[in-house]
């Protein structure tokens, strides 16, 4: 049975077809048009995985544009979807943290890769991607070059949790001559402290995977795992977890 | 989720809603109405807004006990002028009704009856009782003997208050027929939110919650109780005859934490639109009402004793909502419990950790805390937490 999961997030919108195997993937920025995003994400994974979208036998859909698709058979929150999708790449991942465009969450998760408990941060984007993108933005540099700076700096204490007072925090210490490396290395460390804050109101496991597009920063990574005192497994491409637990949530229907 | 029912949703649920449900749902302009109608007749109006308000006492002195308005988001800009924006919304809300005059029980309301709950309450008091007369009780936060004491001797400066301010006499057996009235409204409070320990829920959260929100309006006790009443035996028949808004594998939950009202019931609805049936109000409006007044003894003080147990979290420690909530978790045959904070609102939040270690210890209870306002600006990631919430749920059910 050929599946599709379709993960329709705040940010990026992430297509998987699976069969048992993962047949293929897309991404596309959501954009202004989560409806637009979620086909196009589909047609380019059919498209690179040679398949008709006839063939597909189930599709779900997940993330906050899930509402918006009328092809999906069913619609699974992401939190389950990142837990099923990190226990499928991880079988032994106990907690799953996640942090993605517009929110951060740390995902408890029994044997069988059923969520068992969750936390999730509020309305506020302190410690997202798009908290990553303001600061990198501030500095003037890319995400990747924020990474790249930050490696071996002395981090600086960014006390500001609110993304629009970091902004201003991050101003006056360029105007104070704060070198750039360390703010870098301040924002990643004011994340991971974030995230510990979330993982200490779950049953925190030393079996952690970390989803969502911000774990492809190497810098934040060690933060977090630095934090919360565990190795993480990171995905090879870990924009793609909560898309993958969509298409096997449909499989295993 | 497809395969639910969904709240309201089915044509069949809609037809068969309870006949006196309609009736319910439109009570407020009614008792507006009748309240006018009271006063230009002469009966005086206390104005509360805490389940601690020792309404025997305003019964007793023959006025009219209403409940204040402070669970709308609509004045909380016009309160803003004067207080902290962080402060809880119920706060906020009610101050805003009292300033921007929009609330008729407060407008009609001779006096009003407040009391040292929390800290954001009692100082938001010294600015309302610039607006009207308003009688503060000293409320200790303690339950023992000592302040049971004491909060008998704020028992007796109320009487001393309501009988100067109205001109009446509050005997020992007035007092004890206002306790066997309003232990007659609690037992059919309590009967009313019993019919959801059946399975299905013969009514949904939000038409149960509009039921206890626009009865808190009524200006006649007896009447109120005669309509509940109907309204229960009716619930009661339609769940015989096997009908329900939701099917038998709905996820129930139980809703404790700060008080809700209409306007403050965005959580509930949420619930609901994701498939779940809120059969339980842990907090104020709802189960924390229906404990009675002990009928036999010393009237004033069984009087005393009665609120002083209320287990609200201003009070330290709080044991008695621990107990509560576990009772309640299993008389509803709940599968979930949701702990709604309102923002700004310490004591409950706090008290959230404790009670999710309480929970989560013995009967590893799901529990989720939710933490907002009354605006609508988070609806959107509410709805996430919520259904991701109940899909945990659902899972947990299956394994069962």
């Amino acid at each position: 049975m050929l599946t599709a999961g379709i993960d329709i997030g705040s940010t990026g919108t992430k297509a998987v077809l699976f069969d048992g195997e993962v047949r293929g993937a897309a991404m596309v920025p959501t954009g202004w048009d989560p409806k637009s995003a979620g086909l196009a994400a589909f047609h380019q994974a059919l498209a690179a995985a040679g398949l008709a979208e006839g063939a597909v036998q189930q599709i779900v859909g997940t993330g906050y544009g899930r509402v918006s698709l009328p092809i999906f058979d069913r619609k699974v929150t992401e939190i389950t979807c990142h837990a099923r999708g990190a226990y499928h790449l991880f079988p032994d991942t106990r907690t799953v943290v996640d942090i993605g465009g517009q929110d951060s969450k740390v995902i408890a998760l029994d044997g069988e890769g059923r969520v068992a408990d969750f936390i999730m941060n509020d309305k506020c984007a302190a410690g997202t991607g798009r908290f990553l993108q303001v600061m990198a933005g501030v500095l003037d540099v890319s995400l990747d070059e924020l990474g790249a700076i930050a490696v071996g700096a002395d981090p600086v204490q960014i006390s500001s949790m609110c993304t629009v007072f970091a902004e201003s925090e991050i101003i006056g210490m360029l105007a104070r001559g704060v070198a750039k490396g360390r703010i870098a290395a301040g924002i990643f460390d004011s994340i991971a402290r974030r995230i510990q804050g979330l993982a200490g109101r779950v049953a925190l496991s030393d079996q952690v995977t970390f989803s969502g597009g911000v774990a492809l920063n190497a810098e934040i990574c060690r933060a977090i795992g630095a934090g919360l005192g565990v190795s993480l497994s990171v995905p090879a491409a870990p924009q793609f977890v909560g898309a993958l637990g969509a298409a096997l949530l449909g499989y295993e229907q | 989720m497809n395969e639910k029912k969904k709240a309201g949703e089915s044509a069949e649920a809609g037809l068969v809603k309870a006949a006196t449900f309609e009736e319910i749902s439109h009570l407020r302009e009614r008792n507006v109405l009748a309240l006018k109608k009271a006063k230009e007749s002469g009966r005086k109006v206390v104005g509360t807004y805490c389940l601690y308000s020792p309404t025997e006492l305003i019964v007793a002195a023959g006025a009219i006990p209403v409940s204040l308005c402070g669970t709308s988001q609509t004045p909380i800009p016009a309160a803003e002028k004067v207080l902290p924006r962080a402060l809880c919304p119920l706060i906020k809300s009610s101050y805003g009704f009292a300033i921007t005059d929009t609330c008729p029980y407060f407008h009609f309301a001779d006096l009003l009856l407040a009391e040292t709950t929390c800290d954001g309450k009692k100082k938001m008091y010294e600015l309302l009782g610039e607006l009207k007369p308003l009688h503060l009780m000293q409320l200790p936060q303690v339950q023992d003997e000592a302040a049971l004491d004491y909060w008998l001797i704020e028992l007796k400066r109320l009487i001393r208050r309501l009988e100067a301010e109205f001109v009446v006499e509050i005997t020992p057996q007035r007092l004890t027929e206002a306790i066997a009235l309003l232990n007659g409204e609690r037992r059919s409070l309590k009967a009313l939110q019993d019919v959801c320990r059946r399975k299905p829920a013969p009514i949904s959260g939000m038409d149960l919650l509009t039921v206890l929100h626009n009865r808190g309006f009524s200006v006649d006790k007896r009447e109120a109780v005669e309509l509940l009443d109907r309204l229960t035996a009716e619930l009661l028949a339609l769940s015989d005859r096997g009908i329900s808004p939701f099917s038998a594998n709905a996820p129930r939950v139980l809703l404790t934490g700060v008080p809700v009202g209409l306007g403050s019931d965005k959580v509930v609805r949420i619930v609901e639109e994701c498939g779940g049936s809120v059969v339980c109000f842990e907090s104020c409006g709802g189960y924390k009402k229906v404990d009675p007044v002990e009928e036999s003894g010393d009237p004033l003080r069984s009087i005393a004793e009665k609120y002083l147990r209320i287990p609200c979290s201003c009070m330290s420690p709080n044991a008695g909502r621990m107990e509560l909530v576990e009772r309640l978790v299993q008389e509803f045959s709940v599968d979930a419990v949701i702990d709604l904070t309102w923002q700004g609102c310490h004591t409950y939040n706090i008290e959230s950790f404790t009670l999710k270690k309480h929970l989560q210890g013995g009967v590893r209870m799901p529990f989720m805390q939710i933490e907002t306002d009354y605006s609508e600006s988070d609806s959107e990631q509410l709805k996430v937490r919520i259904e991701a919430f109940l899909e945990m749920v659902g899972g947990k059910q299956a394994k069962k």
